[in-house]
C-alpha cells in the first residue's frame, strides 16, 4: 500500500468508529444536530481544535465520527482548511472553542475572503444567558469577523440551526466564494431539537441570488470587439479556476489564437508551457506579459480582480485597452479599471456563451510574433552563482524532479514568487499560495489540507525560513496521520522579501530582516520523527531532492540558498507595468 | 456630490453593525442614517445621506451594499422626484420678553412648541434637511440649548418628472 493511498486511511481512522446503533430514538440536540447537517452536506473531513465551548460539538462527533484532523493550532487548522478547499473545489470546515480558539480563526478567515475560498466556520460561544457579560473566554466573533466574512451566523435558537447549515455552505460554495461564519452558543449545541419540519427547513436567502448567466448582449459585443482587435489579451484570473471553466479559456485561447496570461492566483488555469502563455503579470510578472498588457488593444480579464499588485499604477494600465471584465462579483467590475464590456457571470457560464457565438478569429499573427520576440529577448533569468545554490535553481530542480506534476503549495516571500515564475504548472488547481492577504504561515499547513483533498498526488510545500517558523507546529500531522507532504524550506537566513526592499528602497539598512539564529530544522524534523534532509552544497542538490521528494514518506528538506539574491524582475511600488527594473537585456 | 440611498433590508440582528460597518471599511462619508420597519414584516428600510467623489464611487457603494446577503434591495433616489423628511427637537433660549417675537420669525416653518420652561422652549419642525437647517440658523441667534436631529428618511414619489437626470450607472 502506498503512502498516499494510507494517508486517507489514516484519515479515515483518526476517530473512533461510530457506534452501529443510530440513535434514531434518541431525540437530537443540537451537536447532533450539526453533525448530522454536516454529513448531509456531504462532509468528509473537518479542521479543528476542541475547547469549552465545543465540548458538546466534540462529545457529538465522538458518538458519530466525521474525519476531524487536530491541527496545533486553529490557524494551521484553517489554513489546511483552505488548502482542502482551493485543491477539491468543495468547502473546508472548521471547528474551533470560543474565545482565544476563534480569534486564532481570523487570519484565515480574512486570508479566504480575499482569496475567494469557501470555507464553512463553526466557532464555539459562551451559553446565551451570559453573552455580552465578559464571561470566561467569551469573543465577539460575530462583531470580529462581520468585516472578513461572506456572511455570519450567531445562532439564537437551535430550531434555527439545520436551516442556517445549509445556508452557511450554500452562501460559501456558491457566487463568489468566501468563509463563512457559524456561531453556536455552548446552551444552543446541548438543546434538544424538536421538529421534523424545522430540520427540513430549507435555504432562504431572498437577498442573495448571485448571477451567473452573462447578459447576451455583452457577449454580443465582446464577441465583436475580439473579432475586431489586433492584438488582444487575455488575463486570466482565479476566477477561472473557481468556475472550472479551464477547458473553455483554452478553446478560446487556441481558437482565436489569443495570446494568455495569470495572474498569481490564476496559475494553473492554462498549462504553463502553452505556447500562447507569456508567464504571470504583474509586480515579478515576466517582462512580456506586462509589456503585453501595456501594448494590448484589448484586454480581456476573465475572473480577475485588478489587484494593486497585478495593475501596478493605474494612471498607466492598459492604457492602449477597451477591457472586456468577466467577473461574478459585480463589485469588481469598473472598481479599479473602467471596463467599456462588463459581464457579470460565472466564468466557465461566460465563455460558452462567447464561444457559442462562432465568431471569425482575429488576425493576431503579428502581434504573436512581436511578444515571442520579446520573450526571446527578454526572458526570466539569474546570475548563477559559481559557489551557492540559488533559490531559482532549487525550484527549477524540483520542477525538472516533479515533472511539474506535483501539487505546489508556498508561503509567502520571495520563495513564493520566484515559485511563480519557475514552477510552469501543468494542472489546474495544483497551486495554492496565499495571494490577496500575502498571509505568512500559511504554505505549510495548506500543503496538509491539499494533501487531504488529493492523497495521490505529490504535494510540496515551498516556503521559506521565516514564514515556516510561524506554523511550523502542524509537523506533528505530517507524521501522526502518515501525510506524505513534502516540506522545502529555501532557507536564506533572511526575511529575504523584506530584505530585498530595504537593499532597493532603503539603502541596505537590514532592520529586523536577518535572521542569525534558526532552529536545526532537520532536527526538528526528527524531533517529529520525520526524515530531514539538509542541502548545503549545490553539488549535492539533485540527489537529494530526488531521494526526499521522490519518497512515499513525509519529508523536510532545510535547502541553504544564496541569502543576497533578489527577485526579478520587478515594477516598483508606485510605478506603471512597463517600467520593469531588473529586466534581463541582451 | 450628496446623494440619497434607500435600502432595504431583513430585519435580522446585526444587519445595521454589517452596512454601516461596510460604509466605514470602504471609506464612506455618511451624514446621516435613519432605519426603521417598513410596510413588509420582517423588513427594515434605511435611509443614507452619503458625500462621495464621484460616478466611480457611489456605483462602488451600491454594488457592495447590494452584496450583503441580508439586504434586498438598495436604491440611489437622489435624482428622482422624492419627498424626503427629516425631524428635529430643538430647545431655544426663550425669555418671556423674546418669545412671541421668535413665534412670529418662525411662523413660516410651522415648528410646534412641544416643551416650555421659564426661559426655554423646545420646538419640533420637520421637513426636508434644508428646511431644518434655515430653521436652526434662523434661531442660532437667541441661544439654541440643545438640538437633536433624526436624520432624513426618504422615498420616491408616485409620479415621476420624464427623463429626470440620472448617473448613467443607474440606468
Ligand atoms: C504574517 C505576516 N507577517 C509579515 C509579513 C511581511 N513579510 C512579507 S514577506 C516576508 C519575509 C518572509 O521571509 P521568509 O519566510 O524567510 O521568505 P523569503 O522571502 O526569505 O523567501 C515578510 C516578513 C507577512 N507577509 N505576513
Ligand atoms: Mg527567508
Amino acid at each position: 500500500m502506498s503512502a498516499e493511498v494510507q494517508t486517507k486511511q489514516a484519515v479515515m481512522e483518526m476517530t473512533p468508529k461510530s457506534q452501529d446503533e443510530k440513535q434514531n430514538n434518541q431525540p437530537m440536540d443540537g451537536s447532533a444536530v450539526l453533525i448530522q447537517g454536516l454529513k448531509d452536506q456531504g462532509v468528509e473531513v473537518i479542521f479543528g481544535y476542541p475547547g469549552g465551548a465545543v465540548l458538546p460539538i466534540y462529545d457529538a462527533l465522538y458518538k458519530d465520527p466525521i474525519p476531524h484532523v487536530l491541527a496545533r493550532h486553529e490557524q494551521g487548522a484553517i489554513h489546511a482548511a483552505e488548502g482542502y478547499a482551493r485543491v477539491s473545489g468543495k468547502p473546508g470546515v472548521v471547528i474551533a472553542t470560543s474565545g482565544p480558539g476563534a480569534t486564532n480563526l481570523v487570519t484565515g478567515i480574512t486570508d479566504a475572503m480575499m482569496d475567494s475560498l469557501p470555507l464553512v466556520v463553526f466557532t464555539g460561544q459562551v451559553a446565551s444567558t451570559v453573552i455580552g457579560t465578559d464571561a470566561f473566554q467569551e469573543a465577539d466573533i460575530i462583531g470580529i469577523t462581520q468585516p472578513i466574512t461572506k456572511h455570519n451566523y450567531q445562532v439564537r435558537d437551535v430550531a434555527d440551526l439545520p436551516r442556517i447549515i445549509k445556508e452557511a455552505f450554500h452562501i460559501a460554495s456558491t457566487g463568489r466564494r468566501g468563509p463563512v461564519v457559524v456561531d453556536i452558543p455552548k446552551n444552543v449545541a446541548t438543546e434538544i431539537f424538536v421538529t421534523e419540519e424545522e430540520r427540513d427547513a430549507e435555504v432562504n436567502l431572498p437577498g442573495y441570488q448571485p448571477t451567473t448567466t452573462p447578459n447576451y448582449l455583452q457577449i454580443q459585443k465582446a464577441a465583436e470587439a475580439i473579432r475586431f482587435a489586433r492584438k488582444p489579451l487575455i488575463l486570466a484570473g482565479a476566477g477561472v479556476l473557481h468556475g472550472q471553466a479551464m477547458e473553455e479559456l483554452k478553446t478560446l485561447v487556441e481558437t482565436k489564437r489569443i495570446p494568455v496570461t495569470n495572474t498569481l492566483l490564476g496559475l494553473g488555469s492554462i498549462a504553463g508551457h502553452h505556447e500562447l502563455f507569456l508567464g504571470m503579470a504583474g509586480m515579478h510578472g515576466t517582462y512580456t506579459a506586462n509589456m503585453a498588457i501595456s501594448e494590448c488593444d484589448l484586454l480581456i480579464n476573465v475572473g480577475a480582480r485588478f489587484d494593486d499588485r497585478l495593475t501596478g499604477n493605474l494612471q498607466t494600465f492598459a492604457p492602449h485597452a477597451k477591457i472586456i471584465h468577466i467577473d461574478i462579483d459585480p463589485a469588481e467590475i469598473g472598481k479599479n479599471v473602467p471596463t467599456e464590456i462588463p459581464i457579470v457571470a460565472d466564468s466557465k457560464e461566460a465563455l460558452q456563451a462567447l464561444l457559442n457565438q462562432e465568431f471569425h478569429a482575429p488576425d493576431t499573427e503579428e502581434w504573436l510574433a512581436y511578444l515571442r520576440g520579446m520573450q526571446e529577448e527578454a526572458p526570466l533569468w539569474y546570475n548563477v552563482d559559481e559557489h551557492e545554490f540559488l533559490p531559482q535553481e532549487a525550484i527549477q530542480m524540483i520542477h525538472r524532479i516533479t515533472e511539474g506534476d506535483a501539487i505546489v503549495t508556498t508561503d509567502v516571500g520571495q520563495h513564493q514568487m520566484w515559485a511563480a515564475q519557475y514552477y510552469s504548472l501543468n494542472n489546474p488547481d495544483f497551486w495554492v499560495t496565499s495571494g490577496g492577504l500575502g498571509t505568512m504561515g500559511f504554505g505549510f499547513p495548506a500543503a496538509i489540507g491539499a494533501q487531504i483533498a488529493k492523497p495521490d498526488e505529490r504535494v510540496v510545500a515551498i516556503v521559506g525560513d521565516g514564514g515556516f517558523q510561524m506554523t511550523a507546529q502542524e509537523l506533528s500531522l505530517l507524521q501522526e496521520m502518515r501525510i506524505p507532504v513534502k516540506v522545502v524550506i529555501l532557507n536564506n537566513g533572511a526575511l529575504g522579501m523584506v530584505r530585498q526592499w530595504q537593499e532597493t528602497f532603503y539603502d541596505e539598512r537590514y532592520s529586523q530582516s536577518l535572521i542569525p539564529v534558526q532552529p536545526d530544522f532537520v532536527k526538528l524534523a526528527e524531533a517529529y520523527d520525520l526524515k530531514g534532509y539538509r542541502i548545503t552544497k549545490k553539488e549535492d542538490a539533485e540527489q537529494i531532492f530526488r531521494e526526499a521528494l521522490l519518497s512515499d514518506e513525509p519529508v523536510l528538506i532545510d535547502c541553504r540558498v544564496k541569502m543576497l539574491e533578489n527577485v526579478y524582475p520587478m515594477v516598483a511600488p508606485g510605478k506603471g507595468l512597463q517600467e520593469m527594473i531588473g529586466v534581463k537585456s541582451k | 456630490m450628496r446623494r440619497v440611498i434607500t435600502v432595504t433590508v431583513i430585519n435580522q440582528s446585526g444587519v445595521l453593525n454589517r452596512v454601516t460597518g461596510l460604509l466605514m471599511k470602504r471609506q464612506f462619508n455618511i451624514e446621516s442614517i435613519t432605519v426603521g420597519h417598513s410596510e413588509q414584516p420582517g423588513m427594515s428600510k434605511m435611509t443614507f445621506i452619503v458625500h462621495v467623489e464621484d460616478e466611480r464611487k457611489i456605483e462602488q457603494l451600491l454594488k457592495q451594499l447590494q452584496k450583503q446577503i441580508d439586504v434586498i434591495k438598495v436604491n440611489d433616489i437622489t435624482d428622482k422626484a422624492i419627498v424626503m423628511r427629516e425631524l428635529a427637537l430643538v430647545k431655544v433660549v426663550s425669555p418671556p420678553h423674546a418669545r412671541s417675537e421668535i413665534n412670529s420669525i418662525i411662523e413660516p416653518f410651522r415648528a410646534t412648541v412641544i416643551d416650555s420652561g421659564k426661559n426655554v422652549v423646545t420646538y419640533q419642525v420637520t421637513g426636508a434637511p434644508e428646511k431644518i437647517e434655515a430653521f436652526i440658523d434662523l434661531v442660532k441667534p437667541y441661544g439654541i440649548k440643545e438640538l437633536s436631529r433624526t436624520g432624513a428618511t426618504a422615498f420616491t414619489r408616485e409620479i415621476q418628472k420624464v427623463n429626470s437626470p440620472q448617473l448613467s450607472i443607474l440606468k
